[in-house]
């Protein structure tokens, strides 16, 4: 019988969770519909006053791009936990930081690139100047992947908690406090006229920061949970 | 003679209390080696160390050779298909048989387009079983193989093992049900004791 | 020698009872000590300093508002420093002297957020500012409170101080950041920073009162950790023979 090249253990966990992500698809798409409810009841709550929408729409596409976010959080582990998936993970005693990468990647696409593909248009219905478009788009690109990084660092930690989803959104807050404020400061310096490069900056930094921290945290919060 | 797997003085805590007596094991090729204990002696907790999803509290492990667990949990994706399930764990190591030939050999012959959480409990428990035959390793670590099965289920796992013992793999598996069936000399028996109540401190 | 028989005395420190009995015999002393050190530092600090000229006697609260502040954040460093060893060494009692950090932390923060409220009331005629030492203290509660939650959701409760004390090192490594974002957001926003200290700089004669509260806050901490650890550890092991022993010599020692 044919023997397919050994992909290694990673990438047949990338492929098998964005098989099962497709097989669900209205799951998968339930967090970009936060983004809409985010951009279109907060003008219906503070008036449709477009000097006001347009200084509150870096904030508001953001905190859209957290809530998506966490909403999947609570499914990145859980049910892995729950059919056995997981340990497996362990089996053997390799280095699992590989596989929680390949998690993240699959949970980034899912949640944070239909944010970014639809940011454009949320930034269109909110008034946010033109040109600043671009670093809107930079700002999510550069920035969700840390999102999904600490979100999922909250998720291992809280993985065989009662009560986790509570606690998942209080871990969650504090340690993306930066990130929000980078990337919406990037926008608005923008949507001034002045030059965002220093947030942006200091945006991939924070990024880089949780890409090297963030899978080691993980990686040990969730053999911790196995036990 | 190498070891497949040593283990010298294994001991884990929980809620800071040793679970069982400290175990020591060596595995060699071609040999079964059967936990068995009262309910609750750890004998799964024992098997999740040798994996490796646990870590020893105390003592040693030495792993030398590729590894398989199939734990109480099936480990298998309810929304794949069989086929698809066995077709990701082949992809993790060095490829066995194919997922078709694994179905047929565990008894699950054409199921392989049904969803995995269409299964009843005994099915997917031998689809669990069917990892091991996509994906070569040395070594399987086995939790109550024949839990939920019937007869014919049970004598194909013995079937199984005692194909795998004779290419020179080993077993390692906990019951307290039935013994497998397979060449007795091939057999070792340990059984675990629940740690002695320590004299408090 | 002396170092030999230092390693001896740590070492021993790690068991539960003559834990129990250091902590026991040990934070007396430190509560003393912060009582005394706290009330003369609020005689200075209500008495001898002169008011401010721009903020007259509101002032004043900065004598506690801020060294709480600065223990809060210390009292994080204390924290992580014997995470990391719980993780490494897997020291039972620094764990659970890491987990008893939390409450003091977050005890500490709520101070300074209060008078930082009451302070702010006089001053602004709000109950908040988006001043950035209060919205660091306020993104560290939500740190501790995590930490708090996370520890507190585990039954098994070495499993609990170790899953904490992951969270406790990703704070630590993102506190730094936090300070730093949250400085720069406010000056980003504000075409006037408001400061809740107002921007007089500290003459000589203010400082005597702060430097004796923040001695008396290490204090305080200290005398907590102590306190908290010690009955933390009666109350996980409190059917263990040495508690046993205890209560026996409590009670033969009052009848």
């Amino acid at each position: 019988m044919s023997k397919h090249a050994s992909a290694s253990p990673a990438m047949a966990l990338f492929r098998r969770d964005m098989k099962l992500a497709f097989r669900r698809l209205g799951e998968s798409l339930l967090p970009l519909f936060f983004l809409f409810t985010v951009i279109i009841l907060i003008p219906l709550g503070v008036g449709p006053g477009p000097n006001l929408l347009a200084r509150m729409a870096p904030g508001m596409i953001w905190v859209a791009a957290l809530l998506s976010s966490l909403l999947a959080l609570e499914h990145l582990f859980r049910p892995d936990l729950e059919d056995g998936t997981l340990e497996q993970w362990f089996v053997g005693g390799d280095s699992v930081v590989g596989r929680v990468l390949a998690r993240m990647l699959s949970h980034w696409l899912i949640t944070g690139l239909p944010v970014i593909v639809f940011s454009p248009l949320a930034a269109q219905m909110l008034y946010l100047p033109n040109h600043a478009l671009g670093t809107l788009v930079l700002s999510l690109v550069i920035g969700t992947p840390a999102l999904s990084l600490l979100g999922g660092l909250a998720a291992a930690l809280t993985l065989s908690t009662r009560g986790a989803s509570v606690l998942l959104s209080i871990l969650v807050f504090p340690l993306i406090v930066p990130l929000v404020i980078f990337a919406t400061g990037a926008v608005s310096m923008v949507a001034d006229g002045l030059d965002p490069s220093a947030h942006l900056g200091l945006l991939a930094a924070f990024t880089i920061l949780a890409l090297t921290l963030a899978p080691l945290g993980i990686a040990a919060a969730l053999r911790m949970n196995l036990e | 003679m190498t070891f497949l797997l040593e283990a010298d003085a294994l001991e884990f805590h929980r809620y800071g209390e040793p679970v069982f007596k400290p175990v020591d094991i060596a595995l060699a090729p071609g040999q079964a080696i059967v936990l068995t204990g009262p309910n609750g002696v750890g004998k799964t907790t024992l098997l999740r160390m040798l994996a490796g999803v646990l870590q020893p509290v105390a003592g040693k492990l030495t792993i030398g050779s590729s590894l398989a667990f199939v734990g109480h949990l099936p480990a298998v994706k309810g929304d794949l298909t069989c086929r698809e399930n066995l077709a990701h764990e082949s992809a993790l190591g060095e490829s066995g048989m194919s997922p078709a030939e694994a179905l047929a050999e565990v008894g699950l012959a054409g199921l392989g387009s049904r969803p995995a959480r269409a299964l009843s409990a005994g099915q997917k428990r031998r689809l669990g079983m069917a990892r091991l035959l996509v994906r070569k390793s040395s070594v399987w670590l086995m939790d109550e193989p024949y839990a939920s099965l019937d007869d014919a289920g049970c004598r194909r796992v013995d079937d199984l093992l005692a194909a795998h013992l004779q290419d020179g793999g080993a077993v390692i598996l906990a019951t307290h049900q039935r013994h497998p069936r397979v060449a007795p000399d091939r057999i070792v028996d340990i059984v675990m004791e629940t740690a002695a109540e320590l004299p408090g401190r | 020698m002396i170092w030999k028989k230092l390693k001896l005395w740590f070492h021993m420190l790690g068991s539960p009872p003559t834990f129990h009995v250091f902590a026991k015999r040990v934070a007396p002393w430190l509560w003393a000590g912060f009582a005394i050190t706290a009330i003369y530092a609020m005689y200075l600090a209500l008495y001898v300093v002169p008011p401010d000229y721009q903020q007259g006697d509101s002032m004043r609260i900065l004598y506690i508002h801020v060294p709480a502040a600065w223990q809060a954040m210390f009292g994080y460093m204390v924290m992580t420093v014997l995470a990391v060893i719980a993780l490494i060494w897997r020291i039972r009692l620094t764990e659970i002297m890491a987990m008893s950090c939390a409450p003091i932390g977050a005890g500490l923060t709520l101070v300074c957020l209060a008078t930082g409220a009451i302070w702010g009331k006089p001053m602004w005629g709000t109950w908040w500012v988006w001043d950035a030492r209060l919205t660091s203290m306020l993104v560290l509660l939500f740190i501790y409170i995590g930490i708090m939650g996370l520890y507190a959701a585990y039954d098994d409760k070495r499993k609990g101080a170790r899953v904490a004390a992951i969270l406790v090192l990703a704070g630590a490594v993102n506190i730094p950041i936090i300070h730093f974002s949250v400085e720069w957001w406010t000056t980003l926003h504000q075409p006037a920073t408001i400061r809740l200290m107002g921007e007089s700089a500290m003459d000589a004669s203010m400082l005597p009162p702060l430097i004796w509260m923040v001695i008396a806050t290490k204090l305080l901490f200290g005398a907590a950790l102590l306190d908290r650890s010690r009955n933390e550890l009666l109350e996980q092991d409190r059917s263990k023979k040495w508690v046993e022993n205890l209560v026996v010599q409590g009670t033969a020692a009052r009848s």
